[in-house]
């Protein structure tokens, strides 16, 4: 589904991704992890298609097309998906409305017919019980004065609704209690499928005992220093991410 | 300093015809103070760019135009073709104006409250000049704003409006300004209508003159609209003088949507006694270049006086809004809020001036102008002015300019919504606070469908 070739990135000049090779199969769950400023946010961002992200070198290929020369809402349409680690407050704008949009577009560029504001409703209702959505929160103003998990589960409950392929959620975990974690999970779960494929980025194990993933894969300093399976993660809570330095040092002078 | 230049002669000439036509009529102390205005005027003059009121504005456009005062009766507008710019018959008493002057043949007012006067100034000038004479230019002083002392120096029609002491008027009062050229060979009007440009008729200036009257523990809403014929170029110069009684509650709403070739000046004059209510709304979308003064004086205690706008322009338009609070007694309060979305290469100025006297001590005044700038070559200037003469008092002031957030942008194409839809939105999203802000839903509902449309068409 995703291919992720030696892939280079930066940001104001300087490189964050230095070198990313990742293949995602459809009905997988991979796992990436890494420190904080690792490169993870911006793995997912170049991924989504944030402009701000100069890609320096290499390709991601998504479904047999070259993902980097669609747009954002291209991508969107073609069924990728970011769940933000930090999602942005729109006053003024409620997500029932701003998503309807979103819905209606996607549909429209997979062939289908748009839905009236009756059927999004009705649609809406459904997947708001897949993390146990309020009625009230999504008719607030996007974001807006939400607490941090009402604003994660916001992300998922939008996953719920724009049904893509390949869902990367950012550090979605982060900022839970344990219940909302929980909740949060179930609704991943719930979510997964053999058609579907999920990039779940943490910095903790923690929500890996609630998503249990195919493969787990350790990022340090823009590049994917480890990979394996789920008892990766289990290590990784135990010794920290320090012992993996080296063997990031040594890629670096391989290279070099 | 007298500057006679020959624009300002055209005015003078203009003035002596229309004073010496017999039909312009009304009571002989209507002539004294068309009289004084002119001299005002021609005092005056045109303003600069070198006045400080007019630093950003320049009316040379304007000045330069051969504009004349229209002649006939303009025939063609029915009601049918006003139907989409009336805010619904059952819902509004409805009023009428072609180039200034009422057509009762277009209008309906339906029924009102007993003794609640909405009609024609000239008509209560000529039958009931009692009742305008204590407050007719009494408020909008014309001796230092040369387009208020126009306007009153051609004073012969528009609004007047009377709410006895008591009467509380559920219906809201709708008054609609329509231009047109003298002789409209087609009915197309702005925002949005086909027509085909006519440039047939002569370029008219209308002057229209409302006198709204709140009396004691009254409550009213006037809206007054403005329209006129897709690209026509015309001039409205226009003056609304609002009194309202102790503890009366009212609302004016000022949607100016005129063709965008025109210019429209205008003066919204309020004087507020001892515990009265007042809001002001003024929304710009229309017009090439476009100045409005609002300004309210609190001369009683415990006055709460709102003054909200908002203006939208693109293109070349230019939108100028100059605000000016009065707070002469203790323990008034006012809220301002100016949001301005800027497009294209069009320019806005906001100047809001609170000037608390010597006796008005508790006052709690808080102004704030918000701008979105959408391209690069829009421009605003933004310019609180507090003057601050009692000690105990509470005011603060806030100006933002920002762009579209960036982040925010791509959130929303992130879930499948294209640039310029997701422009459009959170322009919207910028702009919708001043629309949740309007009480009268007829008004709400169309100023949401006139963003949404103008976003639309945008994108
Ligand atoms: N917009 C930006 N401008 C400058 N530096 C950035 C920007 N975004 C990320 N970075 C830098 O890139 C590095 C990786 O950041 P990020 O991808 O957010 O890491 P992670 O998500 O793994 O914590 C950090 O050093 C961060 O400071
Ligand atoms: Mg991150």
């Amino acid at each position: 589904m995703l291919e992720i070739r030696n892939l280079h990135a930066s940001v104001g000049g300087k490189e964050i991704l230095r070198g990313i090779d990742l293949t995602v199969n459809a009905g997988e769950v991979h796992a990436v992890m890494g420190p904080n400023g690792s490169g993870k946010s911006t793995l997912a961002h170049v991924l989504a298609g944030r402009e701000t992200y100069v890609v320096t070198a290499g390709e991601v290929v998504y479904e047999g097309k070259d993902l980097l020369a669609m747009s954002p809402e291209d991508r969107a349409r073609e069924g990728i998906f970011l769940a933000f680690q930090y999602p942005v407050e729109i006053p003024g704008v409620s997500t029932t409305y701003f998503l309807k949009a979103g819905v209606n577009a996607i549909r429209k560029h997979r062939g289908l017919e748009e839905l009236d504001a009756i059927e999004f409703l009705a649609m809406v209702k459904e997947k708001m019980k897949l993390v146990e959505m309020d009625q009230a929160l999504i008719n607030r103003p996007l974001n807006e004065g939400f607490s941090g998990g009402e604003k994660k589960r916001n992300e998922i409950f939008q996953m719920g609704v724009l049904d893509p392929k390949l869902a990367i959620l950012d550090e979605t975990d982060s900022g839970l209690d344990i219940d909302a974690l929980k909740i949060v999970a179930n609704g991943v779960n719930a979510f997964r499928s053999p058609a579907r494929a999920m990039l779940v980025i943490t910095h903790y194990q923690r929500l890996l005992n609630y998503i249990i993933p195919d493969f787990v894969h350790v990022i340090f300093d823009g590049r994917i220093v480890k990979s394996g399976g789920k008892a990766l993660a289990l290590e990784l809570e135990e010794k920290g991410y320090d012992w993996l330095k080296p063997e990031a040092d040594l890629a670096q002078h391989t290279i070099a | 300093m007298i500057q006679h230049s020959k624009e300002l002669d055209r005015y003078l000439a203009d003035f002596e015809r229309f004073e010496k036509n017999g039909l312009r009529g009304g009571p002989s102390w209507v002539h004294q103070v068309r009289r004084a205005a002119i001299s005002g005027f021609a005092e005056l003059g045109f303003p600069t760019t070198q006045h400080e009121e007019w630093k950003y504005t320049s009316v040379a456009p304007i000045v330069k135009a051969p504009f004349r005062p229209a002649d006939d009766e303009p025939d063609g507008l029915t009601k049918e073709s006003l139907s989409l710019h009336t805010l619904g018959q059952a819902a509004c008493a409805q009023l009428v104006f072609v180039n200034g002057r009422y057509s009762p043949a277009l209008s309906s007012i339906g029924s009102l409250p007993d003794g609640v006067k909405a009609g024609s100034l000239a008509t209560a000038l000529s039958a009931d000049p009692a009742a305008v004479e204590p407050h007719l230019a009494r408020h909008a002083g014309y001796h230092d704003h040369p387009f208020v002392a126009l306007n009153t120096a051609f004073i012969q029609d528009g609004a007047f409006v009377s709410i006895p002491k008591g009467k509380v008027v559920e219906r809201p009062i709708h008054l609609l300004f329509v231009s047109t050229h003298d002789r409209p060979a087609s009915t197309g009007l702005s925002a949005g209508f086909d027509m085909a440009q006519d440039r047939r008729g002569k370029a008219i200036v209308s002057h229209p003159r409302n006198l709204i009257l709140a009396g004691d523990n009254s409550q009213a809403m006037v809206i007054e609209s403005y329209i006129g014929l897709n690209n026509a170029l015309y001039f409205t110069n226009v003056v609304t003088e609002i009194v309202a009684g102790e503890s009366a509650v009212v609302a004016h709403y000022k949607l100016q949507r005129e063709s965008e070739e025109a210019f429209h000046i205008s003066t919204v004059q309020a004087s507020l006694n001892h515990s009265s209510n007042f809001s002001s709304h003024s929304i710009d979308l229309g017009g090439a270049l476009v100045r409005n003064d609002v300004n309210a004086v609190l001369d009683g205690q415990g006055i709460e006086c709102t003054l909200d706008g908002l203006y939208m322009v693109a293109g070349r338009q230019h939108v100028d809004n100059h605000t000016r609070i009065d707070h002469v007694k203790p323990h008034c309060s006012s809220r301002e809020l100016y949001k301005g979305v800027l497009g294209g290469r069009s320019k806005g100025v906001f100047n809001g001036k609170i000037y608390v006297h010597k006796d008005a001590q508790k006052t709690d005044a808080k102004q704030t102008n918000k701008n979105l700038l959408l391209s690069e070559d829009a421009v605003i200037n933004t310019k609180p002015q507090l003057e601050i003469y009692a000690d105990d008092v509470k005011c603060t002031h806030g100006t933002t300019i920002g762009q579209l957030d960036q982040e925010a942008i791509f959130y929303l194409r992130s879930r499948g919504i294209d640039l310029e839809a997701a422009r459009g939105l959170l322009t919207y999203a910028f702009a919708s606070e001043m629309i949740g802000r309007i009480k009268v839903e007829p008004v709400r509902a169309q100023l949401e469908h006139l963003l949404l449309a103008r976003l639309q068409k945008d994108s």
